[in-house]
């Protein structure tokens, strides 16, 4: 089966986040205080053959933790469709 | 003879000046090699843009075939350097810890900065002296030192006064426990001679021969 | 390769075929139309309509800029190679040269500034390794609104940061370059790229086709469908109001596969496996075969099923005219290819043999076997029309009456000192790698020219890039001419001999006589310049249409000058380099109010008749600075004598103490008047200079000592404690 999944990589909470924090500047510059925090991240599509969904959920964790995302610098968040 | 390998990724762009800067008896070695020549003493990533510094800077070189050896060499007490681009592709390959993040003001820093030597006891800082600075030039948009953790991390250079890129304590290099892995941001092969502003770099090259011996 | 022969199918799936102005769609006029289909013989297929198109095209063709071009000089004893390949060559000793060539990106550059200003990057770097050259050095010319507009702001930060992004990943250090800030770039910004690369004089290769039968390889990135038609209809057409809408043109960089590309086609060169090498700029494969089939006076055949593609789908039509990033077309003896090949692929990048030279002088192009286009390769190169577009030159402009003289300095010399045009750049160059190849020798900020050395022998190569826009619009025969002699001065402050340029125009549409007008004016002032100097023209570009809404740019010149510095260790950079040095003045003490950086700020607008340049004085100026020995040399330019003095202190690591003339006239005139052919120097020999001035008829003049501390102190004018610089940041906001 195909499934298609999406890995979101941000730096972890507590590490500063330099785009983030200069977005956030310029939100403010715009006028709205309402906005009280921005991280900038990175989303990244694959498409992957797998027998079931927890397969394929199994093989980006580890393509995530080994390879998508540094873990001493980056959380990460996995989502995989059909 | 004993020679320093100078491995070259696709990417890599200051190969050929670490090659310049340590004369004869430096050999280039392209990466998808999967053996160090044999009578390699020391091991030298340059700095640049593997792959594109695509994904995070460092993060796609520490697949390619020859790094297998270069971990060998290294867990075999070898000296290795890994010099701006490189730093990040070992702290990437879990040969030094911590990481290397975006510079605190999003911005490529190019300019010399005075660097203070603060572990003299590495491989590649025996023969300098513990608080003694150097001018060397830093070229990078991602040098932030940032580590979960300080404890147990042997701190081998900081920055003297301006503090280019947020580091974590001003750490601009590191050493692994045993001393033989280093990695910093300035880059030492951009200081080796007077027509170029200055020859600071050559003492850490000297500090590197005199721990061979 | 095998295919039916005959009729070049007529269908092409572009919208143009039932078009009953076809030529519209491809930017053509309905007469070039016409003299197509004459010189075809028949209605040509709209493959070959887009293909013309593209090579008519403004940008490709030169045609409106071509009748004046000839006029420049382009003969020298360094000439190894001029205009009309893919960059100039000049000798240097011991039988290296260095290739040159400066290129604009304007247009991509205002709709997309990062990626638009990296491309530019890329496809300059890619003309000086198409010479065989080892890339050495990258210059900007970069022009925007004053930076409190919020668009300028936008524009700038884009540009520099995409120049940076490619310049340094690639590994080439930008090393120098121009930043300008004036009202007339509000609605085109100006990026001006100029690239040297270092080569052996007995390996130049050329972009040319030859030996028939000889494969034609395509290697670098896939083809896509970004940038159909940017050249022709992106930069030879003017923007109307929103620019946006042409985003699709604009093509996006990839600096690592660009460095493969160029270690595969070094290697290939010093392997000596390469006949020819043409990058994929401007119309794509279109332009590259054409003009390596036209050059070589050859024939090329291309079979666009071998083209490898990013996207399915692709009609012949895209794949012709696709203007993706990072490709080259390469020309090897058939017993080479697979050695080739082998090249490429170690590097990693994608080759395919996608075509063969013919002897025939014909371009063919086969998809799925059939005929899609069959054409002289004349038709679309040197049949490309020529066009002596009508002209109206510019009148001789009048001093304009100035207001009130200062009284005193007041804050005059800070306010200068702190303006966008003249405040210290370090916010651009420190984004940019200017240290990468360990050779540059003269770093930015440190010197008039940056220098690079050639590591290995005695000798460095200086390279400028300048040229005004605000005083080429007050006199375009003066401006462009003052462009030339100042990127030569800049070149000798820092040690070098100039031995060539090349040159980047800047104007708005050639279909209005008055901005045509001021072109033509602009290569007679710049003919006449490079012929008195003695320095010949390598090559260049020409950029119209930079205009919005009928209002074109300040007509803008840049002039990058190379010169060699014979001994690396006689280089010089603009500051003072230590204490008890004497400080003079070369050249006449007064400037002119009248197109000055402070009438501009003081009155709000740069006015009147700027001074034109001396070309006698300016050759005395380079024969003195050539032989003179000097600590330091800067020249005296925007902002004028006061400015220049303090930019001399704040530049190296001593102070000064100095007495100016008095004035004969004005005391704004003296102070920040500007004129060309004045430099400030320090040396510990001034009997010395003074005896070769004399000679060489400069005007020289002692001002005074270089002292301890960082103290500006001119005699009963005041004292200014020079710490820090100011740069742009205070106007980034």
């Amino acid at each position: 089966m195909k499934f298609t999944a999406e890995v979101r990589v941000h730096y972890r909470p507590g590490t500063l986040d330099p785009q983030g924090q200069a977005v956030l500047r310029a939100i403010h510059s715009m006028g709205l205080p309402a906005v009280e925090d921005v991280r900038v991240g990175k989303s990244i599509r694959l498409t992957v053959e797998a027998a079931d969904a927890e397969a394929a959920r199994a093989l980006i964790t580890r393509l995530a933790r080994d390879l998508l995302a540094n873990p001493v610098l980056e959380d990460y968040g996995v989502e995989v469709h059909a | 003879m004993s020679r320093t390998a100078v491995v070259i990724f696709p990417g890599s762009n200051c190969d050929q000046d670490a090659l310049w800067a340590l004369g004869p008896d430096a050999t280039p070695v392209w990466h998808q090699e999967e053996h160090l020549p044999a009578d390699t003493a020391a091991v030298i990533l340059p700095g640049g843009f593997a792959y594109g510094d695509y994904l995070r800077a460092g993060a796609l070189a520490r697949f390619s075939p020859i790094m297998a050896d270069v971990r060998r060499a290294a867990d075999a007490g070898m000296p290795v350097l890994g010099i701006c681009n490189g730093f990040q592709v070992l702290c990437e390959a879990g040969m030094l810890p911590g990481a290397l993040a975006r510079n605190a003001d999003i911005a490529f820093h190019c300019q010399t900065v005075s660097v203070e030597v603060t572990d003299a006891d590495t491989a590649w800082t025996a023969g300098l002296r513990r608080g003694e600075r150097l001018r060397l030039p830093i070229a990078h948009g991602e040098g932030r030192y940032w580590a979960p953790d300080l404890a147990g991390v042997r701190v081998a250079f900081r920055y003297a006064g301006e503090n280019p890129n947020g580091s974590l304590e001003s750490i601009a290099g590191v050493s692994n426990r045993a001393g033989n892995v280093v990695g910093l941001m300035p880059h030492p092969e951009r200081a080796a001679s007077e027509i170029l502003g200055g020859t600071d770099g050559l003492r850490i090259r000297g500090a590197a021969r005199a721990a061979l011996r | 390769m095998t295919g039916r022969r005959g009729a070049v199918r007529a269908a092409t799936p572009v919208g143009v075929a039932d078009n009953p102005a076809p030529w519209d769609a491809v930017g053509l006029t309905r007469q070039e139309y016409r003299s197509i289909a004459a010189a075809l013989g028949r209605a040509p297929s709209p493959l070959e309509l887009g293909m013309l198109g593209a090579m008519w095209s403004e940008h490709c063709s030169y045609k409106s800029s071509r009748v004046h071009l000839r006029r420049l000089p382009t003969e020298g004893d360094a000439v190894l190679v001029g205009p009309g390949e893919n960059a100039g060559v000049l000798a240097l000793p011991g039988g290296w040269a260095v290739a040159i060539r400066v290129e604009s990106h304007n247009h991509p550059s205002a709709v997309e500034p990062f990626q638009g200003a990296a491309t530019g990057v890329g496809g300059i770097l890619r003309d000086i390794f198409a010479t065989g050259a080892r890339p050495c050095a990258v210059l900007d010319g970069l022009c925007f609104a004053p930076p409190d507009e919020g668009r300028a702001r936008h524009l700038l930060r884009g540009v520099v940061e995409g120049i940076a992004h490619y310049g340094n990943s690639i590994g080439v250090p930008t090393v120098g370059g121009a930043t300008a800030f004036l009202p007339g770039y509000r609605d085109n910004p100006l990026v001006n790229v100029m690239a040297a690369g270092w080569l052996r004089a007995d390996a130049i290769l050329h972009g040319r086709a030859s030996g028939p039968g000889n494969p034609v390889l395509l290697i670098g990135n896939r083809t896509g469908r970004d940038g159909i038609h940017g050249a022709s209809l992106l930069a030879s057409r003017s923007f109307a109001e929103d620019p946006a809408g042409l985003r699709p043109a604009v093509q996006v960089g990839d600096p690592f596969v660009g460095k493969l590309l160029l270690e595969s086609c070094l290697e290939l060169a010093a392997s000596g496996l390469l006949l020819g090498c043409n990058d994929l700029g401007a119309a794509g494969l279109t332009s590259a075969a054409s003009e390596a089939a036209g050059r070589g006076g050859m024939g090329i055949e291309l079979d666009l099923d071998a083209v490898p593609r990013r996207e399915e789908g692709m009609n012949p039509y895209e794949v012709m005219l696709s203007e993706s990033q990072e490709r080259m077309l390469l020309v090897v003896e058939a017993a080479d290819e697979a050695k080739a090949i082998a090249v490429c692929e170690r590097w990693g990048c994608d080759v395919a043999r996608v075509g063969r030279v013919t002897a025939d002088g014909r371009i063919r192009v086969r998809d799925h076997g059939e005929l899609v286009a069959d054409m002289p390769v004349a038709l679309l190169t040197s049949a490309a029309p020529r066009y002596r577009r009508p002209a109206r030159r510019p009148l001789v402009p009048a001093r304009s009456s100035p207001g009130e003289d200062l009284p005193a300095v007041g804050d005059w010399l800070a306010r200068l000192l702190a303006a966008p045009n003249i405040c210290s750049r370090r916010w651009v160059y420190r984004q940019y790698d200017h240290q990468v190849q360990t050779a540059t020798a003269v770093l930015p900020g440190q010197g008039d020219a940056a220098v690079l050395w050639r590591k290995g022998t005695e000798f460095g190569v200086a390279l400028a890039l300048d040229g005004s826009g605000r005083l080429t619009r007050l006199d375009p025969y003066g401006g462009a001419a003052l462009a030339v002699c100042e990127a030569a001065r800049n070149v000798a402050c820092a040690g070098g001999r100039p031995l060539g340029l090349t040159n980047c125009l800047n104007w708005g549409s050639p279909e209005d006589p008055a901005t045509m007008g001021t072109f033509v004016a602009a290569i007679d002032g710049m003919a006449r310049a490079a012929r008195a100097l003695g320095i010949p023209v390598t090559g260049g570009n020409v950029s119209f249409y930079n205009e919005t809404s009928g209002r074109p740019v300040d007509p803008t010149p840049m002039v990058g000058v190379a010169g060699l510095v014979a001994d690396i260790g006689l280089r010089r950079g603009s500051g003072f380099p230590a204490t008890g040095l004497a400080v003079a003045m070369l050249g006449p003490a007064a400037g002119r109010l009248d197109g000055s950086e402070y009438q501009a700020l003081r009155w709000g607008a740069a006015s009147g008749a700027p001074q034109r340049p001396d070309f006698a004085l300016e050759r005395g100026l380079l024969r003195v600075l050539a032989e003179a020995d000097l600590r330091s040399a800067h020249d005296c330019a925007e902002g004028g004598l006061l400015v220049c003095l303090a930019e001399c202190v704040l530049a190296g690591t001593a102070g000064a103490a100095v007495r100016l003339p008095k004035p004969r006239g004005r005391l704004d005139e003296l102070l920040f008047g500007e004129a060309p052919g004045r430099v400030v120097v320090s040396t510990d020999n001034y009997p010395a200079l003074a005896a070769l001035c004399r000679e060489a008829g400069v005007p020289c003049r002692k001002l005074g000592v270089t002292t301890d501390g960082r103290d500006l102190v001119a005699e009963g004018l005041g004292t200014w404690p020079l710490r820090d610089e100011r740069g742009l940041e205070p106007w980034l906001g």
